[in-house]
Order: structure tokens, then C-alpha cells, then sequence
């Protein structure tokens, strides 16, 4: 009897390993941002069609949001509602993040299915973009008050993923506030 | 068997020589040095949008982007360890194909040491449970009588 115990403990300790590899199998594919509990990366760049420029300092202090996005991305166009909607409700300042995209087109794009962005930079080079590790649009981040990345959504916003993901981890106040 | 030696030898390093001369993109450096760890560089470091890709080997835009942040850190004299931990801070571990030993995959590396050593003792156990059997038990059950 005592001859089986070993072989059936291996055997289920497999069981239970692989089971649980399979289980978490869907999150598998999303890499996880290596910057998260992390400094947001600080940058400077031109607003979106205009020649100022956008300095993310002037952000310090405030829970936003930073989405990447590109009109050459087909997702992005699927999460422009919800991205809406987010704007709608106030619940924090969306900064559009061009991302190796034509500034004409992203202004068409915006005139054409709404702004969502309190304000629109644009990385027409992707040379910032690597400085915060994006990989694929749209990927949208969570930056609480003091600066850090709390969280990266990487695809398409959905009102489970703001729920779940973002709005959660919002303190009652970070509305309140703006 | 030395000729199929041969012959291995041979398919790969023309397996070799073929990769090199389909890069994407081939940049060329002013320094031959450079040059070289530019090459090296850019084969071990994984393209995040198309994963089972180096940069190097990537036609899509990140890596083109990618390879660019390795020329202009090389140019500006950055070493290969620093080229490294720069964009490992950016992409994590998983932009490295030959990925770095840390407390969280300490386990994956320990993993084959383990199974060996395990392995060598249910062998060794097996063998002297034989043996003892042998000496005490010549009608053994495992070999049947002729």
C-alpha cells in the first residue's frame, strides 16, 4: 500500500500545480508594467496639433489617467465610448498620449468621435513611449497624487475594467478634488 | 558519424549566417566595436509586440523604436549591462531572453538541481532494495526463471 503514496503525492501535487497554471492561464498574456509602485516617468511634450509643449509636472498632485492611443490602433476606436463616458463623469483628468500617429489625424479623430482628453500629447516619434514601456495601444495607466503608477490596463477600456481596475483604487476624495 | 557532425556544423552556421543577413533593419555603426554589440544586443532582447521575436529580427514599429534606443545608448557610451537594466526598468524581465536570476524565479533554476537530486536518491534506494532482495531471495520475481 505504502509503495503507492509516493508516485499518487507527485501525481497530485502535478495535478494541482498545472491546474492552477491553467487557471491563471488568461492573465498570462498581458505583461505586467514594470512600473508599477514606480515614479511615473516625467516628460515633456508638444500638445496634440499645436506647438506649446506639455510638461507632466503640472499634473503632480492629482490621481489621472494616462491612455495611449493611436488612430492606426482598432481598439483604441473600440474603447473611445467608454473613454467618453470616463470624461463624462469626471471622475479624473484623461490625458491623451498619441502615440506614432499623424497629428492631423488624431485631431480628425478627435473632432470627429469626441475629445475625451483634458489634454492630448503627442509621441509622434514613440521616443517617450519606451520610457514608459508601452508595448501596444491602448494601454491606459492609473497615477495616484504623489506621482506613482498604481495600475496598467493594457487593451481596450471596458466599464468592468474602470470599475474593477481603476475606480477602485481611487481614494472618495480624488473626484471630489478636481 | 563524424561527417553528420559535419553536416550539423555546417546547417548551422549557415543558419547563422542567414539570420544576420535577414536583419530588419541593417543599421550601420561608425565603429566596428559598436557595430558588433549593437548586433548582439539587439538578438537578445525581445520584441514585446511580436514576443517569440528578437528586436532584431522584428519589422514592426516598436522594435524599429527599440533598436534605435539601443544604437543611440551605445553611441552615447553606455555599457552592455547598462543598455540592459535600462530598458529591463522599462519593458521588465521579460524583454530579456536570457533572463536574470532574482528571488521570484529562484525556484525555476533551483527546480532541475532538485528533481536530480531526487531522482539519485528513489535510484539509489530502488538499487540497494534490488540488491538486499537479490541476496536474501535468489527466485527474484522481477527476472523469471529461464
Amino acid at each position: 500500500m505504502n509503495r503507492y503514496l509516493l508516485p499518487g503525492g507527485v501525481f497530485l501535487l502535478l495535478v494541482i500545480v498545472l491546474f492552477i497554471g491553467i487557471q491563471r492561464a488568461p492573465q498570462k498574456t498581458v505583461i505586467p508594467s514594470a512600473l508599477l509602485g514606480k515614479p511615473a516617468p516625467q516628460f515633456t511634450l508638444p500638445v496634440l496639433g499645436g506647438n506649446e509643449s506639455f510638461n507632466s509636472s503640472s499634473l503632480a498632485g492629482r490621481w489621472h489617467a494616462i491612455n495611449v492611443w493611436g488612430t492606426w490602433c482598432p481598439e483604441c476606436r473600440v474603447e473611445h465610448d467608454m473613454l467618453l463616458r470616463i470624461a463624462d463623469s469626471g471622475a479624473l483628468p484623461l490625458i491623451g498620449f498619441n502615440w506614432k500617429d499623424e497629428d492631423s489625424a488624431a485631431l480628425g479623430w478627435l473632432q470627429q468621435l469626441g475629445n475625451p482628453y483634458s489634454v492630448g500629447v503627442a509621441d509622434r516619434d514613440g521616443r517617450e513611449a519606451i520610457d514608459w514601456g508601452v508595448y501596444g495601444a491602448p494601454e491606459t495607466f492609473l497615477i495616484d497624487d504623489r506621482g506613482i503608477v498604481v495600475h496598467k490596463h493594457v487593451g481596450a477600456m471596458t466599464p468592468e475594467v474602470w470599475e474593477r481596475e481603476f475606480l477602485a483604487r481611487l481614494p472618495s476624495t480624488a473626484g471630489a478634488s478636481q | 558519424m563524424t561527417r553528420w557532425l559535419r553536416v550539423c556544423r555546417v546547417g548551422l552556421l549557415a543558419l547563422l549566417l542567414s539570420s544576420s543577413a535577414l536583419a530588419i533593419d541593417p543599421i550601420e555603426l561608425s565603429d566596428p566595436a559598436l557595430q558588433e554589440r549593437y548586433r548582439d544586443l539587439t538578438h537578445e532582447l525581445r520584441c514585446m509586440q511580436c514576443q517569440n521575436q528578437s528586436i532584431a529580427d522584428s519589422p514592426v514599429g516598436l522594435a524599429g523604436d527599440l533598436r534605435r534606443e539601443v544604437r543611440e545608448l551605445l553611441e552615447s557610451g553606455k555599457t552592455d549591462a547598462e543598455i540592459r537594466e535600462h530598458l529591463r526598468a522599462r519593458y521588465g524581465d521579460f524583454i530579456l531572453f536570457r533572463p536574470v536570476f532574482n528571488w521570484r524565479n529562484a525556484w525555476l533554476w533551483a527546480a532541475p538541481v532538485i528533481l536530480l537530486l531526487l531522482g539519485l536518491v528513489v535510484a539509489v534506494r530502488v538499487l540497494r532494495q534490488r540488491a538486499r532482495l537479490a541476496a536474501t531471495d535468489t527466485t527474484s520475481p522481477d527476472d523469471p526463471a529461464p
